[in-house]
């Protein structure tokens, strides 16, 4: 044995260590990989090994290795084994590997469990902190429910290092489960007032998370933080508060109008930045809350502005990026505010760093008007045209658009302007926006129907000039445009002055290297103005366009026919039939134009993209339901080959169906071959035919060249700057014939009120250059109102929407939050009741006599209300009436119960022995001293009083509190019999002092002791369970559940936690638990769900015990 | 809540990570690659706020990083983080290396990436911020770091001799230690 170990310090000698892993990696750079591999297989080696000072070295270099990249999740095992080793140099190494590659999907972290419960209760602190610190990073759903009760003990543990990690640490308990959130705040809260910054701070720090997410849970906490606010001088816990704030004033305006004035002090006094920034931030936030109906706080936002000022104009990059930052969320509300330094912003646009640039480009966005919007795009566009890097230049392009197309298009006067924007924007070579633009052209041109005419002759240029959209690269994002133009040219021909050439366009050879879906648009929409074309040529007989418009079709559809695109292919041919058999019914003079409008006939209307959520599902439909019956098995079998073919479908139909009618093709085609033999108008589709046909062909097109160096301008397209003078233009005139028109008003109607004032423009002034329809969508008409939310409904943070306050209904005053602990390293929370006097309420400036004695019966009605409550509380140990959270005891009563327990770790000496630790708030205005707690002791329980002191004594608690002050006291009881649950009566005495007066007051309470509470969450291995069960000494007790609507790792959840049980083993919807009681007796569950019933059968070596126990979680699963 | 913690040196070899949220291997590298092409771009002039890596986050996510001399400290952050607040963290950890590392340079972060993330520990646990106070912080590392010298730490003596042994005949690695301010200075180090 003793040679074994010298032998394995020796072998020790040899291997490497972290640096030696590190050095030789680098004496390595040309074959990494390979030395790595050989460095993971000297790993494996080490790990097999008995030595744990190896194992932890091998460990340690796994971590390095994970750092690289490399999966080391096949050592999960290994590192499980040095987190659990005694020495707390191996301990930590094991626990630094398993916070950096453990994550809830690996196995053995379930494994850990009683591990980490040791560590955590390991008397030196380190291996504690380095477990909370491991756990923090891995901590899983079953992990969280195992530990939460652990950590909420730390949470009081006598070292601040402990308690703040495990503060910081129930976050992440809290997220994973989302039950521990009630029974742990009240201990959370307390920690807001901790003696250590540190632990403090960490508190702050959570709720601050808790609250981001769900603010209004936490608005009652909001006096304890204003008095942190004023008193703290921690820069760190001041930023959060603040920021906390933020997020609470929008639900509660009385909170902002107090924050203005000390926020607006530090604003003036801090020297630290990041806090002036916090704070103008959150006066903001104040602000923006308060926007409605409070003018007199332009100051205010006066002082915010300026100080952003500073910032932006400040060298240091952070703060001109957070200067920019802050100033955007001015802009929502009070956006004149920061227009006036518009100056400013347009100025960050030419910074070099590009995060200020987008900044800048954010707050443009906001500070856009109808008067200005025409100025600011044309900055942009410079930029624009100036911009490097495709990055920012699409960045830009988006901002364009989204500055122009915001609000519904609420600030473009112009849409002509607009319009030739997006053109202008369609010359930018190598955007991925494309479909951007695209998209812009066709809302404004199916929705603003007056811009209609232009439009189509704009994408009628477009069109024309698509080579210089397409240029070299057919990868080019810019061609999306095409699909616009194309789309639009072909709905809205009827505006096109010479659609035969749009057409001529559409169907140029070169189309064909566009992306199959813009092909597509195209064939179809040169089928609309097929259409136009042989409407307009209506009438006239014998109409020479008009057929050789057919013949342009017949001549150039073919290419499309043969497209590898289906869609194209597909419609190609389509109509390419279509228009052969038009052509031949033209040779007949057969008046054609109105049917084959007919094919697009109606208006296509835009539809808003809710709209059809918003149909309500008519009744007694069933979307859910099968309308024909599922295909059987085999039938689907069949039809499998059958979808395969389908896919083929569009050549082999075709093939098919030229085989069905082959004989009358045949036919049919002799009679054309006759036909088109009479005709003298048919041309024959040879090659040469071409020359007959006087119609440009491809080959023929003048194509303009135009070199791409230099900026493009398209001939025949305005330029949007043109349309910037002429609205200057405009606007005047408008302004000065409107003064004209004012002058008369006013001589005809002087003295009367005077609107308008004729100094600078408001916004309504300005009237858009056409008369502009703006169609909005269409909306189906019996659409449901609501907007419904858009929230992740994977969002975990959904889960700790819990209303904190909701059990503390009537609880103005006083407020006691009772916590029992079993002496040493148990500690429970006990359920506790109490009937408040809330006598405290007469502390309130008006005590009327008659007030005072409504309440009194109010509180008699509640007293009564919770002896009977009382009466079955017995089942009703584990309470959750309107909760969805069962964990706390909720009576009717006006105070906060909860019932906890905790890991006994088989010390069992003091099974007789509870601590009941009761936090105290004061919630009144008034000073409270001379506290005595007494409790009615039973024959079972009793309080511990000092020695020599009465059976009677009350016992003082040892502080006084001020108004909003709470604080902790801890009784201890002995225990006598646990197998039934108990009530102790109570009574706390208290002086209250205010200026004027002092007065004696009393408050009753009931203390229950559920039989749950006496119970241990303490593992079993299945092997020493079954032996337990098969000892004979249990006695059975069943219980049935029904309507269980609940996942079955839920139900497990629940019971383990509400009933400190654990699971023993799980085959599918069956599961064995187990408990044990501070006296040592054994409970066994056998858990068995189908179909909303659950059946529990149980074995306990103490019937009456059992009966309770089974009776507790009845209650907790009827009231969920 | 912080996201993830990145250290890396000028050619974006990682020197520590530390994520606060799961991701697979491949994804970390892929992280940290995308970090690294993000903020190497930009000039040490501008700000050192980054929005938009798109692996990590998402809209709500900020890249905040620091740059000293030949590495990059990269916090990934959410929006209940304040943004100077966090840059002053980055300024705490490093100080606190200094510390602890007696002038830290780049080397001491390569060889004892372990002891660097024990420090950091200590400053951020799950995301979020644990202590900013730096005595606090070097006190509690120094305290852990005594109880492992009274275990006999990871490697003992002898171990220490034979690695010295392994060494003998490679080039001796320069170590050269600066300092004054925090800015970490490597000697010239062939790029690795």
């Amino acid at each position: 044995m003793a040679l074994k170990i010298v032998k394995g310090s020796i072998d020790r000698m040899f291997d490497k260590n972290l640096q030696d892993l590190v050095r030789g990696i680098r004496n390595h750079k040309d074959d990494e990989a390979k030395y790595i591999s050989t460095c993971i297989d000297e790993i494996k080696q080490e790990l097999k090994q008995d030595n744990i000072a190896v194992k932890a070295n091998a460990v340690c270099k796994l971590t390095y290795l994970q750092m690289l990249g490399y999966d080391v999740s096949w050592a999960a095992f290994n590192i499980v084994e040095v987190m659990s080793s005694s020495k707390f140099t191996y301990k930590r190494i094991g626990y630094l590997a398993a916070s950096q590659c453990f994550h809830e999907g690996t196995d053995v972290i379930m494994l850990t469990t009683n591990q980490i419960r040791k560590d955590l209760s390991s008397p030196n602190q380190y291996d504690t902190g380095v477990a909370l610190t491991g756990l923090s990073c891995f901590v899983t759903p079953d992990l969280a429910r195992d530990l939460a009760n652990d950590i909420m003990t730390l949470m009081s543990h006598t070292k601040p290092y402990i308690r703040k990690k495990a503060v910081l640490i129930m976050y992440k308990v809290f997220l994973k489960y989302p039950e521990s959130l009630r029974p742990a705040f009240p201990r959370l809260k307390e920690k807001l007032e901790d003696p250590d910054p540190g632990v403090q701070s960490a508190a702050v720090n959570v709720i601050c998370e808790l609250a981001r997410r769900n603010p209004k849970n936490y608005l009652s906490l909001a006096p304890l933080f204003f008095k942190l606010m004023t008193s703290s001088t921690n820069n760190w816990v001041l930023i959060k508060i603040i920021k906390l704030f933020g997020a609470l004033t929008p639900l509660e305006p009385r909170l902002g109008k107090k924050l203005i004035e000390p926020l607006t002090n530090l604003i003036h006094s801090t020297s630290a930045m990041s806090l002036l920034y916090e704070c103008v931030n959150t006066v903001i936030a104040v602000l923006i809350s308060l926007s409605s109906g409070m003018p007199n706080h332009s100051a205010s936002i006066q002082l915010c502005v300026q100080k952003l000022r500073i910032l932006i104009e400040d060298s240091d990059q952070n703060l001109k990026y957070l200067g920019l930052l802050a100033m955007s969320k001015i802009l929502k509300t009070h956006p004149k505010s920061v227009q006036s330094h518009k100056d400013l912003i347009l100025q960050c646009l030419d910074d070099k760093d590009e995060s200020i640039r987008l900044r800048a480009l954010d707050l443009l966005y906001g500070m856009v008007s109808k008067k200005n919007l025409m100025e600011i795009v044309k900055k942009l566009m410079l930029h624009v045209d100036k911009a490097e890097g495709t990055t920012y230049r699409d960045e830009l392009l988006t901002k364009i658009i989204d500055i122009c197309s915001q609000s519904n298009f609420q600030y473009i006067t112009n849409f002509e302007w607009y319009i030739s924007i997006l053109v202008e924007l369609t010359r930018l070579e190598g955007t991925r926006h494309g479909h951007l633009i695209a998209s812009q052209m066709l809302d404004v041109a199916i929705r603003v129907k007056a811009i209609r005419g232009f439009a189509v002759a704009q994408m009628a240029t477009l069109l024309d000039n698509a080579h210089l959209l397409t240029g070299n690269t057919q990868r080019n994002g810019i061609c999306e445009v095409l699909y616009a133009a194309a789309w639009i040219c072909g709905e809205f021909s009827e505006h096109l002055e010479d659609p035969m050439q749009t057409l001529e366009a559409m169907l140029r050879p070169k189309v064909a290297t566009l992306p199959g879906h813009i092909q597509a648009v195209y064939v179809q929409n040169a089928a609309k103005l097929f259409a136009t074309v042989l409407r307009k040529h209506d009438g006239e007989t014998e109409s020479q366009a008009a057929q050789e418009t057919s013949q342009l079709l017949i001549d150039r559809l073919p290419l499309f026919v043969q497209s590898a695109n289906l869609e194209v292919q597909e419609r190609a041919s389509c109509i390419l039939q279509l228009v052969k058999y038009i052509q031949k019914l033209q040779q007949k003079n057969v008046e054609v134009a109105e049917e084959v409008t007919a094919l697009f006939a109606g208006e296509l209307n835009p539809v808003a993209p809710k709209a059809q959520k918003k149909v309500p599902i008519p009744e007694g439909l069933d979307l859910d339901a099968w309308i024909n019956e599922p295909p059987s098995e085999s039938e689907s079998e069949d039809e499998k080959p059958k979808a395969v073919f389908a896919k083929e479908e569009p050549k082999h139909s075709r093939s098919r169906h030229t085989e069905v009618d082959e004989k009358e093709l045949a036919r049919r085609r002799e009679v054309r071959k006759q036909e088109q033999a009479n005709n003298p108008f048919y041309i024959k589709a040879s090659p040469s035919s071409q020359k007959v046909y006087d119609a440009p062909g491809v080959e023929h097109i003048p194509v303009v060249q135009i070199d791409l160096s230099v900026p493009l301008k398209v001939p025949g397209m305005p330029m949007s700057d043109q349309y910037l003078k002429l609205e200057v233009e405009r606007r005047q005139k408008e302004k000065a014939e409107r003064k004209k028109k004012e002058k008369k008003k006013k001589r005809e109607k002087r003295g009367k009120e005077r609107k308008a004032d004729s100094g600078p423009e408001s916004e309504e002034d300005i009237t858009p250059a056409h008369q502009v329809d703006i169609v909005t969508e269409e909306m189906p008409e019996n659409a449901l109102p609501s907007d419904d939310d858009d929230k992740d409904p994977n969002d975990p943070h959904k889960a700790l929407d819990i209303d904190l306050d909701k059990y503390v209904p009537y609880c103005r005053h006083l407020q006691f939050i009772h916590v029992l602990h079993i002496i040493k390293p148990t500690v429970y929370w006990f359920p506790f009741q109490k009937s408040s006097k809330h006598k405290k309420k007469k502390q309130k400036k008006e005590k009327e006599e008659k007030e005072k004695k409504k309440k009194k019966r109010h509180h008699h009605h509640h007293q009564h209300h919770s002896d009977a409550g009382g009466e079955d509380s017995v089942q009703n140990g584990t309470v959750e009436e309107e909760e969805p959270l069962p964990v706390s005891q909720s009576h009717s009563v006006s105070l906060k119960q909860e019932v906890k327990v905790y890991d006994i770790q088989g010390n069992h000496q003091d099974e007789s022995k509870v601590v009941v630790s009761v936090i105290f708030e004061n919630k009144s205005d008034s000073f409270l001293k001379s506290m005595e707690f007494n409790v009615l002791d039973s024959l079972n329980s009793k309080l511990q009083r000092p020695e020599g002191a009465g059976a009677h004594d009350s016992l003082t608690v040892p502080f006084q509190l001020p108004p909003g002050v709470s604080n902790e006291a801890r009784f201890v009881f002995s225990v006598q019999s646990i197998i039934m649950p108990q009530k102790l009566k109570g009574t706390l005495t208290f002086i209250v002092k205010s200026d004027e007066s002092s007065t004696h007051e009393k408050l009753d309470f009931k203390l229950h002791f559920t039989c749950t509470s006496y119970l241990i969450t303490t593992p079993c291995y299945s092997d020493a369970y079954a032996k337990l069960l098969e000892s004979g000494d249990l006695k059975g007790s069943s219980l049935r559940l029904e309507g269980i609507n609940m996942p079955f790792h839920h139900l497990l959840a629940r019971i383990c936690f509400h009933h400190h049980f654990s699971v023993v083993e799980r085959i599918d919807s069956c599961a064995s638990m187990y408990s044990r009681s501070i006296q040592g007796h054994h409970v066994c569950l056998l858990v068995k769900t189908s179909d909303q019933t659950v059946s529990i059968d149980a074995k306990c070596d103490e019937p009456s015990l059992l009966g309770n126990v089974l009776d507790e979680i009845k209650q907790t699963f009827s009231k969920c | 809540m912080i996201k993830a913690i990145l250290i890396f040196n000028n050619h974006g070899k990682p020197r520590l990570i530390r994520f606060y949220q799961y991701f697979a291997e491949d994804m970390q590298q892929q992280i940290i690659r995308e970090t690294f092409h993000l903020v190497s771009k930009r000039d040490d002039n501008v700000c050192n706020f980054l929005e938009g890596g798109s692996l990590i986050g998402g809209s709500d996510y900020k890249l905040i990083y620091r740059h000293y001399a030949t590495l990059y400290f990269v916090f990934c952050v959410d929006s209940s983080e304040s943004e100077l607040g966090i840059l002053d963290l980055i300024q705490v950890f490093v100080e606190t290396l200094d510390k602890c590392f007696e002038n830290v340079c780049e080397l001491d972060l390569i060889f004892h990436m372990d002891k660097v993330h024990y420090i950091l520990q200590e400053v951020v646990m799950g995301g979020m911020v644990l202590e900013t106070n730096m005595n606090e912080i070097v006190a509690q590392v120094e305290l852990q770091n005594r109880m492992e010298k009274s275990e006999g730490g990871l490697s003992t003596a002898p171990a220490r001799a034979v690695s010295a042994v392994k060494n003998m005949n490679l080039p001796e690695i320069p170590r050269n230690i600066n300092i004054g301010d925090i800015n970490i200075k490597v000697p010239s180090l062939s790029p690795f």
